[in-house]
């Protein structure tokens, strides 16, 4: 895990559906704006968490995501876990691909969500699904 | 959890026997919970209904809910329920309104008496519960398809699409742009094009909040589809920090123009059809 200390609980919401995705955002966006996140990065982290979700909606068959603040003694940010029991991820160099889909999309969620945020871990196995986390920290 | 022929028969005999106390009484409950909100004629012909199906499937035979000897009354509870939904109702008082009908029964089977008395009573009482639990299922669901429909007159009313000069038309875009709304935008967009016979149309973006991968993919698709049918398209209210997302995601809107604002959208439009615009006028004093 990537350094930083929790604060307060993380607030926790399924993805099981178009409207949940849309909760997603609107939860990330209220935790961007509470760890004072500049206007340009509140709406990047939180087109990345609407990429990601929408991800573990489509091809994850729908999972969890947990929103946190994190504090590492500098700066403030927000931290988002997504997880899906899915069918993992086989190629993740493909996958990162601008432009790869397998889903008729414009093939750059992944990618483009990686680079919408300061940090970002992917782990996805065919047994346990995929597990992304991404932080992004205040200016 | 059907009553059986026998037990049915003597229901429909204790109420259709007193069929002008058990209104009355059912009425007078259900008035009480209500509280004046539904007109006591109103009140009296609902339950008149269900009492009339109530006696009327019991004189058949077993009273089973699921089955088809009781489709009369099934269909009483969904008007009833269906009714309560429209009129803004709860759940609770539209449910209400057929466990009443436990309280009249339970002075009937008493003064009825007789050795059955009891079991009578608990059995009739499992058939109203079985009844109410119906009713509530039934509001339940009609709720949903009302919201469901208000939803969809929401979605209309907030995807409009305007004539905004000879010639252009403009669709401003508010909140999330999910699928279905896209879908409405898109066939607005083309109905209205082929309506004004616009060769321009400006699609304005100010009001929607992040734009992904999903919201560009849509907006793409509406510029294609507006193409194939002879008009340009310009995406206008592109404010700095979505620009910069768009950006970062990798989006590329190829040769569709952009603008930051509606007026420089129109201004550009106008400006491709030679029309001069008060910005580009020398100022003249008189
Ligand atoms: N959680 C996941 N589980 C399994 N496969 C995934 C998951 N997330 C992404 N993928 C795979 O990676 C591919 C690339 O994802 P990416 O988000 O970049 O593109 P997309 O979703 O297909 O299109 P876009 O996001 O541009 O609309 C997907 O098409 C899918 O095959
Ligand atoms: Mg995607």
């Amino acid at each position: 895990m990537t350094a930083g200390i929790d604060l307060g609980h993380p607030q926790a919401q399924a993805i099981r559906s178009d409207e949940d995705v849309v909760r997603v955002r609107q939860l990330v966006r209220g935790v961007a704006v509470a760890v004072k996140l500049s206007l340009v990065d509140q709406t990047k982290v939180v087109t990345a968490a609407s990429e990601l979700a929408r991800n573990t909606l489509v091809y994850g068959g729908g999972g969890t995501v947990e929103v946190a603040t994190v504090d590492n003694g500098r700066r403030r940010g927000v931290r988002i876990v997504f997880a899906d029991s899915g069918p993992g991820i086989p190629d993740l160099d493909l996958a990162f691909t601008d432009g790869y889909t397998t889903g008729g999309g414009l093939g750059l969620g992944l990618s483009g969500a990686r680079r919408l945020v300061d940090e970002f871990e992917i782990e996805t196995s065919p047994e346990t699904g995929t597990r992304i986390t991404v932080t992004k920290w205040s200016r | 959890m059907a009553l059986s022929a026998e037990e049915s028969g003597r229901l429909a005999a204790l109420l259709g026997g007193h069929a002008e106390r058990v209104t009355q009484r059912w009425t007078e409950i259900v008035a009480g919970s209500l509280r004046g909100r539904l007109s006591q004629a109103e009140l009296r012909r609902q339950v008149q209904d269900l009492h009339s199906a109530i006696v009327a499937t019991g004189e058949h035979g077993a009273i089973d809910l699921s089955a088809e000897s009781a489709a009369e009354l099934r269909a009483a509870l969904s008007d009833l329920s269906r009714g309560r939904a429209r009129q803004g109702f709860s759940a609770t008082e539209t449910a209400i309104s057929v466990f009443a009908l436990k309280d009249v029964l339970a002075g009937l089977v008493e003064e009825a008496g007789g050795d059955n008395a009891l079991r009578d009573y608990i059995a009739f009482s499992r058939l109203i519960d079985e009844m109410g639990l119906f009713t509530f299922e039934s509001f339940v669901r009609t709720r949903e398809s009302l919201i469901a429909d208000q939803a969809e007159q929401l979605l209309e009313l907030s995807t409009p699409v305007v004539k905004l000069w000879e010639g252009v038309v403009a669709v401003p875009l508010v909140g999330t742009l999910d699928s279905a709304r896209a879908q409405v935008v898109m066939e607005r967009l083309l109905q209205t094009l082929v309506d004004t016979g616009s060769p321009y149309a400006i699609i304005d973006i100010t009001g929607v909040p992040a734009v992904d991968t999903q919201v560009a993919q849509h907006i793409l698709k509406t510029v294609v589809a507006a193409r194939l049918m002879g008009a340009d398209c310009i995406i206008s209210g592109i404010r700095p920090q979505i620009a910069q997302t768009i950006v970062a995601l990798g989006i590329e809107f190829g040769d569709i123009a952009t603008k930051a604002s509606l007026a420089d959208a129109l201004r550009h439009v106008l400006r491709l059809n030679g029309v001069e615009t008060a910005r580009r006028q020398p100022r003249r004093d008189v």
